[in-house]
């Protein structure tokens, strides 16, 4: 199995442990992912508001790169925000002539042209229907020993196009937790706003979203994202009074799976999360949650001997 | 462009209901001066200054939950992010101020390749013309250095899209 990569930029700036959780954990289920070369920014959400013209013909770009230098592969992209860009070409630009001609007319200037053959793919997409929980659930060498893990998919990979998964009652990060040991915790907020880069432009108003979130996960084992802006929306801000003072480790998915597949440090990257202390890492290390009561836990160990 | 940004806004509302699901379902809607579901009127009706004046689409974080709901299957979503070209050409400096953040970002884009976040919030800051801001952000990165979050700027893609920009903005100029 074989991807055309593209890691966007907080994968490069901000969200390493993302990017290396994502290529240690591919690598583990025997998926080649490779890089497409010379990518550029897909211009986020940023773009739309300033250049309709632009929102299109930055993410087009990528994928242009990606048809040419990588025909017939998919494209896995982990970041939410990238992954609807690049979507967002296949499903508004490719088939509606006008438009179409315009974004390959930018793109000239740099002498590519997208044509509309790349498929754009999300990770839980690939995790559930071409890898499979079968072969997930084999590679899991540490069970996560019912871990309890709020799964949080955020916003952009479920709407506004229904791709992999219902965007109402989403389901396939439920099930890549439970594959690995864990126990994905039924509640209403994993398809909630975190208000993404309003907390940048109006943090009063998206601190409402996070608090909101922050106290419905308190007191569970972990938050499992598959975004950059979600992790960072829901970790960077735990101190402040405003987002209520609630505390939970953020983890992305595949630094968990990281983890269940018993890879070395290194590939999980656990000392890049804000939202944990020095307890909370070796809680995680050790899976302080499958401890047993003192007493029951003696009986155990004496039995064992 | 303000004729053509409102001719797509007007072809895509017209057949808004104003059943009001959008707004229901909108998670920054508390903090809007308009409802969504009035603001799609507003545009109906063509009410420019009092679109300009409001601070609605602003508050929009693109979460699409409207664009989800929509029984009339109407890109909402997409509508207050033409709401938002619509004031970034039309508005007030003061209005236009409020573009300040997606400015610095697209700004970053066309002189990285790819966004440098270092180099991006000075840049949001400057534009802000708020000389607290960066107080508001030093306990964040400074926590965010001790993580080892913080990063220099990468050159590696450093003017890779000087041309596209310029073409789309040539372009855009043209129509």
């Amino acid at each position: 199995m074989k991807y055309a990569y593209y890691p966007g930029c907080s994968l490069q700036e901000s969200a390493q442990e993302f990017d290396v959780s994502v290529r240690a954990v591919m690598a583990a289920l025997g998926v080649e992912l490779i890089d497409i070369p010379d990518w550029t920014c897909c211009g986020a959400s940023a773009a739309e508001p300033v250049s309709l013209l632009m929102n299109y013909a930055l993410p087009a770009r990528n994928l242009a790169l990606a048809e040419r230098d990588l025909a017939g592969l998919d494209v896995l992209a982990p970041c939410s925000a990238c992954y609807l860009n690049l979507l967002k070409v296949n499903r508004e630009v490719v088939g509606h002539k006008d438009l179409h001609a315009r974004v390959n007319e930018a793109l000239g200037t740099m002498d590519l042209n997208y044509r509309g053959s790349v498929g754009v793919r999300h990770i839980l997409d690939i995790l559930v229907n071409d890898i499979g929980l079968d072969a997930i659930k084999e590679k899991v060498v540490t069970d996560m020993g019912g871990m309890r893990v709020a799964p949080y998919y955020g916003c952009q990979i479920l709407r506004p196009y229904e791709v992999f998964d219902d965007p109402r009652r989403p389901v396939t990060m439920d099930n890549v937790l439970a594959a690995l040991g864990a126990k994905p915790q039924p509640w209403d907020l994993g398809n909630k706003c975190c208000g993404a880069s309003l907390m940048v432009t109006h943090p009063e108003v998206a601190m409402h979203s996070v608090a909101a979130i922050l106290e419905a996960a308190e007191g569970l084992d972990a938050v499992a994202t598959v975004c950059p802006l979600c992790q960072m929306n829901l970790e960077a801000y735990q101190n402040d009074s405003a987002a209520g003072g609630h505390h939970v480790p953020i983890l992305y998915l595949t630094q968990l799976m990281a983890l269940a597949f018993g890879l070395e440090e290194v590939s999980v990257l656990l000392d890049k999360n804000m939202s944990m202390d020095g307890s909370m890492r070796a809680g995680i290390r050790s899976r302080a949650w499958r401890q047993e009561p003192p007493g029951e836990g003696d009986e155990t160990l004496v039995r064992e001997t | 462009m303000t004729r053509e940004i409102l001719a797509e806004l007007r072809g895509e509302l017209g057949a808004c209901m104003q059943c009001g699901t959008c707004t229901a379902s909108c998670p920054n809607g508390f903090a809007m001066d308009v409802t969504p579901r009035q603001m799609w009127r507003m545009v109906q009706f063509g009410m420019l200054d009092e679109i300009l004046q409001s601070k609605t689409f602003w508050m929009c974080s693109s979460c699409y939950m409207c664009t989800l709901r929509c029984p009339r299957g109407l890109k909402l979503t997409r509508a207050m992010g033409a709401l938002k070209r619509l004031a970034r050409e039309r508005g007030t400096w003061k209005i236009r101020k409020n573009s300040a953040f997606y400015d610095a970002f697209m700004e970053n884009v066309e002189k990285y390749g790819r966004v440098q976040e270092t180099s991006l919030m000075p840049g949001y800051f400057l534009k802000s013309r708020n000389p607290l801001l960066p107080l508001h952000y030093l306990p964040l990165g400074v926590r965010m250095m001790k993580v080892g979050k913080l990063h220099v700027p990468s050159g590696a893609q450093k003017g890779r899209l000087k041309a596209l920009f310029a073409k789309v903005r040539e372009m855009e100029e043209e129509s």
